[in-house]
């Protein structure tokens, strides 16, 4: 297999993730872009360590610390979303042109 | 490395058959016109992802992705979704409509990674096919050369926990209050 | 591979297939009938010997009924969530080392349907994986009751899970003060639980971890859905919940995956604490082929032992409100997972290594 299979799907994801964050609207939507950019991150990380093999599977380790700070990421971004929800009655991020109400 | 020396390897059918798979439904998250469909493309997109990393060898990480991706952080994501209301059928207001920009910008990041990628690497292989990571490997290197980082994700989590609470906590009237007393 | 392993890899498979079919029968049997006797009742008694075929009748009559499909239904979802909700039940038991390997023609055949280095691992990806069945089918269904159901599952699913992962762990760091180094494979967490200690006391995880073993069991009855913690399909507030809108096959395979799962988990609990298939098996005293079957007897016995803790409690208890089953999963057993988990890690250090000042 080579390196660079894996590196293009990454980037390949990883536009996927750029177009949805640009084009979404829905909070929750936007939220699932960045989840699907993260894992194109994942994928580079995991191929780069096995394509370097350290002797401490450096690679992996950081994809579990990215793994972690996104279900963190994930908590947070969904309280907001909900917060948000619960005030204005939408989750579009057009309606959430006010900075108070 | 020519493309039929490429194909001949059956590994590289696996790859193909799951990396074709996880591009489908990596496009139809950003595209599709219904938030659980999205959501559960996005499902189908993790569960190929930790397939590769089988491919690549990592087990360990593999499951704990689909452990934590699919298992909590997509129910999550679809219990928001249920809660900010769901309808089953097509919403054309999910995206914009100018899709031009945002299409040529993620095109652009495509070419510029993928240009870059190949003229450092063109036909590197991988090392390692085969034999699997072993779970201690990981665990030392964690709480070995790794523990400051381990701790201050740690502390992320808890911040995060904390912060999450203090973000959705609605703040009760008096009467409510009165009545959760009462329980 | 040769033919006589892929041979042994298909008779594994098939081993674990026909196990878990036929423990579900007599699960739901058993179920009946024992909460017919807590309540004083009679309980199936018309098909065959004790009513035992109850279950094989119910499940031809369900097969021969019309699947009513709503009109307001997401198709696609709609069907799939039944097969979601079988197929991680399944994978779960696969984990399950049920009996003591035994040799067919010089070929070693492990009574297990596949040996995972993270046995552990896949079993907790595939518990959290159950959930989507849920959630699946109450939203496709397009109906309020049901989209009730899987909202609350989502939520209980994602508490319980903490503390039965935690309960886990504590288990996984004993078993590794147990033998050379740590392990995640159920194999080796049930070899290590082999043997007695001063001559009669069996070397189970449940005397060192029994709090673990207490919150693990909450744990998975939450998991399952079962009672009193059946909350997403709580008759009397959602009508069914999920699977209000199913019926004929499509529900058959909602009820055979619960009971599936109660029997996958209630193996990994007796795995874990119980000590799966170890046991006395008289070597000396009976013929070969019944010390080479008692194993698989023990496990069998352990395992059913903690299905009755599923009804005894389904009898006895009524069923929790929604926020005392948040209040019990997060104030109550995520912190005394965490607790315990901390006490016996300590406790366990100092065996290992001694004092940190001495």
């Amino acid at each position: 297999m080579l390196l660079n299979q894996f590196l293009v799907l990454g980037a390949a994801l990883f536009a996927f993730g750029v177009y949805g964050l640009l084009v979404r609207r829905n909070v929750v939507l936007i939220l699932l872009s960045v989840e699907l950019m993260l894992n194109a991150v994942n994928i580079n990380l995991i191929a780069f360590e096995s394509y370097l093999v350290s002797a401490q599977a450096v690679g992996q380790v950081f994809a579990i610390f990215v793994i972690t700070v996104a279900a963190a990421e994930v908590g947070i971004g969904l309280a907001i979303v909900l917060m948000i929800f619960r005030n204005r009655k939408s989750a579009n991020v057009d309606d959430l042109s006010l900075m108070r109400w | 490395m020519t493309f039929s020396d490429w194909i001949a390897e059956p590994v590289n059918w696996v790859f193909a058959a799951i990396g074709l798979a996880v591009l489908f439904s990596g496009f139809r998250v950003v595209t599709s016109k219904n938030v659980v469909h999205a959501a559960l493309y996005l499902v189908g997109a993790l569960a190929g992802t930790a397939g590769l990393f089988l491919l690549m060898s990592a087990e360990f990480v593999a499951w704990v992705l689909v452990l934590v991706y699919i298992g909590a952080v997509i129910v999550l994501f679809l219990f928001g979704i249920m809660i900010t209301r769901a309808p089953t059928g097509l919403d054309e207001s999910l995206s914009s409509d100018q899709t031009a920009m945002p299409a040529l910008l993620s095109a652009a990041v495509f070419v510029v990674m993928t240009w870059a990628s190949i003229d450092a690497f063109g036909t590197e292989l991988l090392a390692t096919v085969g034999e699997a990571t072993s779970t201690q490997v990981i665990g030392e290197s964690l709480l070995g050369r790794f523990v400051i980082p381990f701790e201050v994700v740690s502390f992320v989590l808890l911040a995060a926990l904390i912060g999450g609470i203090t973000i959705a906590r609605r703040d009760l009237t008096p009467v409510e209050e009165e009545e959760r007393m009462s329980v | 591979m040769s033919l006589a392993e892929f041979g042994i890899v298909f008779l594994r498979a098939l081993m674990v297939f026909g196990l878990l079919l036929v423990a579900t029968i007599v699960n739901i049997w058993a179920e009946r009938k024992i909460l017919a006797d807590m309540q004083a009742r009679i309980g199936p008694n018309r098909a065959g010997p004790f009513g035992i075929l109850q279950t094989v009748a119910d499940g031809l009559k369900l097969f021969f009924k019309e699947s009513i499909t709503p009109r307001k239904v997401e198709l696609g979802m709609y069907m799939l969530a039944p097969f979601l909700a079988v197929i991680p039940a399944f994978l779960i038991f696969m984990m399950v080392p049920f009996g003591r390997p035994f040799t067919i023609g010089g070929n070693e055949v492990a009574l297990v349907g596949a040996d995972l280095n993270i046995g552990l691992l896949f079993v907790l990806a595939m518990s959290s994986m159950a959930v989507y069945a849920v959630v699946l089918a109450g939203w496709s269904s397009g109906s309020k009751y049901p989209l009730l159901g899987g909202v609350r599952a989502t939520a209980q699913a994602i508490s319980y899970e903490a503390a039965m992962g935690l309960a886990m762990v504590a288990v996984v760091v004993y078993s590794a003060t147990q033998g050379d180094g740590g392990t995640l494979s159920l194999v080796e967490i049930v070899e290590r639980q082999n043997g007695t200690w001063a001559g009669f006391i069996p070397r189970w995880n449940l005397f060192p971890q029994v709090a673990a073993f207490v919150i693990f069991l909450l744990a998975i009855i939450a998991e399952t859905n079962r009672a009193p913690f059946d909350l997403v399909e709580a008759e009397q507030e959602l009508v069914g919940g999920f699977h209000t809108e199913y019926s004929g096959m499509r529900f058959a395979m909602f009820f055979l995956a619960e009971y599936i799962n109660i029997f996958s988990m209630s193996a990994i609990a007796a795995t874990l604490f119980l000590g799966g298939w170890s046991g006395p098996t008289f070597e000396d005293s009976v013929p070969a082929f019944i010390s080479a079957i008692l194993p698989t007897v023990w496990f069998l016995l352990k395992t059913y032992a903690i299905v009755f803790i599923f009804f005894w409690l389904r009898a006895t208890l009524p069923r929790l409100r929604y926020d005392q089953l948040m209040t019990l999963g997060w104030k109550g057993l995520i912190p005394a997972a965490v607790v315990w988990l901390i006490v016996s890690t300590i406790s366990m250090g100092f065996r290992q290594f001694g004092a940190p000042w001495g």
